[in-house]
């Protein structure tokens, strides 16, 4: 089957006078048709500046896509002028934005603003009639009751605001979902109720979803493929059960899932990773990650690791688990921080 | 239980807002053994931050007795209270607005000494600066340094050395890893683990990850609508949960596990209602899948089922 998306060795920098941001290394990755990608990582990784990358929105002074193709269906997206750019976006790919609080316009009802995107993407040649008994069904279709069609943000709640910006995003019917931390700034049980019905629509209408968070439970529940992202590459890619299952990992994988408090063992000491994400102005040679990791040698050091693929589920290291041991180098990042 | 560091009676805090009034921490009762940890969860809106910040005397409560070494510091003299102020002390949530911009950080960890005039010379000062931040795990390169050079999690330890220099001995964490990565963030909860170990710190933790909670605490307190729902020792409640709402919130976390996967699970339906006069009966009873007639009125006791189980539920005895 072909792919919905395909991102090609994308590398994005953001260029001021002062100095040059990597945000985006070398990604490479596919999204088939009703699937979900996670991508995961921590504050400044990267992932978001993927998502807005294919959608056309980087900043346009400092932001820059510097080599690599984004395909999506049969356009490539990098290469569209604006205009073309601008029917899709909005219509055949949309985005979820993480903060609700700041995502819609406060003095457009959210009515207006449903229908907003309907209008700017009329192919069916919709009348002011239809437009507003579309907006009606998608509300509902979000559990928002039609009746309050006529209200401001204001005057919901975090949760319902999330609705009401996933109903903007789903109006249109995309072919492809981009949420970036869809639910980062929702309660649990309110955040329960979106993810599940985010995973109801996309069977519902065969949406593909790019899920873009920092929250390893999010991506478990709601994903079929994962890319963990770090420093603007991704070190491990794979199915779901190739990053969750007991299989062999990235070092900072490892790190990872040794950070998070386990809800059903006992309390054992975290094994957190040490130091500090790098500096994206100056990035290390070799291995972004070799700072901190504890199997790091002089080879990580010097040059950038190969990626080792496995029925599909890649690593990008230079060495196998059996063969990484704790080298005298490891926690050099924690020791220059306490120089 | 006499021995107890902190007691808290009935707390009651309310805000008079123009729609009504506000019923923030609504009759809450703890107690809390010296060098334990009692962590606070539950939702945005439900009063885990206004508990915190009344049981340290920041807000003033409404109603209720809070019992420091046995004695009311709601009904202490000002100057008696400032006696004791130093050694109850707290963690802000957020690690980018709760600290001056303007202040290096040797000034921020300094200030606390200067203000409750603890140390007077200089040099004295900058010694016990530098022991601090040693212990919390800032470079001493850094004291010079102002707080917008530094990452979340160094700044996070900032706003840790300043509440610890005075050596408290009852510390309110007010969600102090909610901002950080999760990498950082293990960083963290290891250093307040261990620094309660060394310094026999008792804590009050609120937050709202019940991962964390339940890493961290000896004892959980899961609240709604300003009020107690379930207390339990931290297994005991994770294993057995007993009030429908501690129950809807577990099943509500998603694992990271490959199993979790197309999970079918119940869901609460609707969302935290207004804490503005709230109705008699059960606060949870509107989104309470096993709401009966008699949860709508009168006042729901919270009854200890187990040792050391309490819950608020007319159906859980």
């Amino acid at each position: 089957m072909n792919p919905v998306l395909e991102v090609k060795n994308l590398s994005v920098i953001y260029k001021t006078d002062m100095e040059t941001v990597y945000a985006v290394n070398d990604i490479s990755f596919s999204l088939e048709k009703g699937k979900t990608l996670g991508l995961v990582g921590e504050t400044g990784a990267g992932k978001t500046t993927t998502a807005l990358s294919i959608l056309g929105l980087l900043p346009e002074r400092t932001g820059q896509i510097t080599s690599g193709r984004i395909v999506f269906e049969d356009a490539v997206l990098n290469e569209l002028s604006r205009r073309e750019l601008e029917r899709i976006r909005g219509h055949r790919i949309s985005m979820i934005f993480q903060d609700p609080m700041t995502a819609l316009n406060p003095v457009l009802t959210v009515g207006d603003q449903i229908a907003e995107a309907l209008e700017l993407h009329n192919e069916e040649h919709l009348n002011k009639w239809a437009i507003e008994k579309k907006v009606e069904e998608t509300l509902e279709m979000v559990g928002i009751p039609k009746e309050r069609k006529n209200e401001y943000p204001h005057q919901f709640s975090g949760g319902m605001r999330q609705r009401v910006v996933i109903a903007i995003a789903l109006v249109c019917n995309p072919g492809l979902l981009i949420a970036d931390e869809p639910t980062t700034a929702l309660d649990v049980t309110i955040q329960a109720q979106i993810l599940t019905m985010i995973c109801d629509l996309q069977r519902k209408y065969g949406t593909s979803v790019i899920m873009i968070t920092h929250d390893l439970g999010v991506v478990a529940e709601t994903c079929d493929q994962v890319a963990i992202v770090y420093a603007g590459e991704i070190v491990e890619y794979g199915s779901l059960l190739d990053i969750f299952g007991g299989g062999s990992h990235h070092p900072y994988t490892e790190g990872l899932f040794g950070s998070i408090p386990s809800l059903t063992g006992h309390a054992k000491r975290l094994q957190p990773i040490e130091g500090l994400l790098p500096d994206p102005t100056d990035l290390p040679a070799g291995c972004k990650f070799s700072p901190r990791c504890k199997y790091c040698t002089q080879l990580c050091r010097q040059k950038q690791p190969p990626i080792r693929e496995q029925n599909g589920h890649q690593i990008r290291c230079h060495y196998t688990p059996d063969s990484r041991t704790i080298t005298a180098d490891a926690g050099t990042a924690r020791k220059e921080d306490l120089e | 239980m006499s021995n107890a560091l902190l007691e808290v009676r009935n707390l009651k805090k309310y805000f008079n807002t123009s729609a009504g009034l506000l019923h923030a921490v609504d009759d809450v009762s703890f107690s809390l053994q010296a060098g334990s940890t009692l962590g606070i969860v539950g939702e945005s809106g439900c009063g885990k931050s206004t508990l915190g910040s009344t049981v340290l005397f920041l807000n003033e409560p409404t109603g209720g007795e809070i019992l420091f070494h046995g004695d009311d510091i709601t009904k202490m003299k000002k100057r008696e209270f400032h006696r004791i102020r130093p050694r109850m002390q707290m963690i802000f949530q957020d690690p980018y607005s709760s600290l001056n911009g303007r202040m290096s950080v040797h000034q921020l960890i300094a200030e606390p000494l200067i203000v409750n005039k603890i140390c007077h010379s200089k040099q004295e000062i900058s010694q016990r600066v530098a022991q601090m931040m040693d212990t919390v795990g800032l470079a001493s390169r850094l004291a010079n340094a102002y707080p917008h050079e530094l990452d979340g999690g160094r700044r996070q330890r900032i706003g840790i050395a300043r509440a610890l220099i005075l050596e408290p001995e009852f510390v309110v964490c007010d969600e102090p890893v909610s901002a950080l990565d999760v990498s950082i963030q293990a960083q963290i909860l290891n250093l307040l683990m261990d620094l309660q170990d060394s310094m026999h710190l008792t804590y009050l933790f609120i937050t709202h990850d019940l991962s964390v909670v339940r890493h961290i605490s000896q004892e959980i307190m899961v609240m709604y609508l300003g009020q107690c729902m379930e207390k339990a020792p931290a297994d005991e409640l994770f294993t057995n949960p007993m009030h429908p709402y501690t129950q809807a919130l577990l099943a509500a976390i998603p694992v990271p596990s490959a199993d979790s996967r197309h999970k079918r699970r119940e869901l609460l339906q609707g969302e935290v209602s207004s804490p503005v006069n709230p109705k008699p009966g059960c606060r949870f009873a509107a989104r309470c899948p096993h709401v009966s007639a008699e949860c709508c009125s009168g006042s729901i006791p919270l009854t200890e089922v187990k040792p050391g189980h309490f819950v608020s539920c007319l159906h859980c005895r």
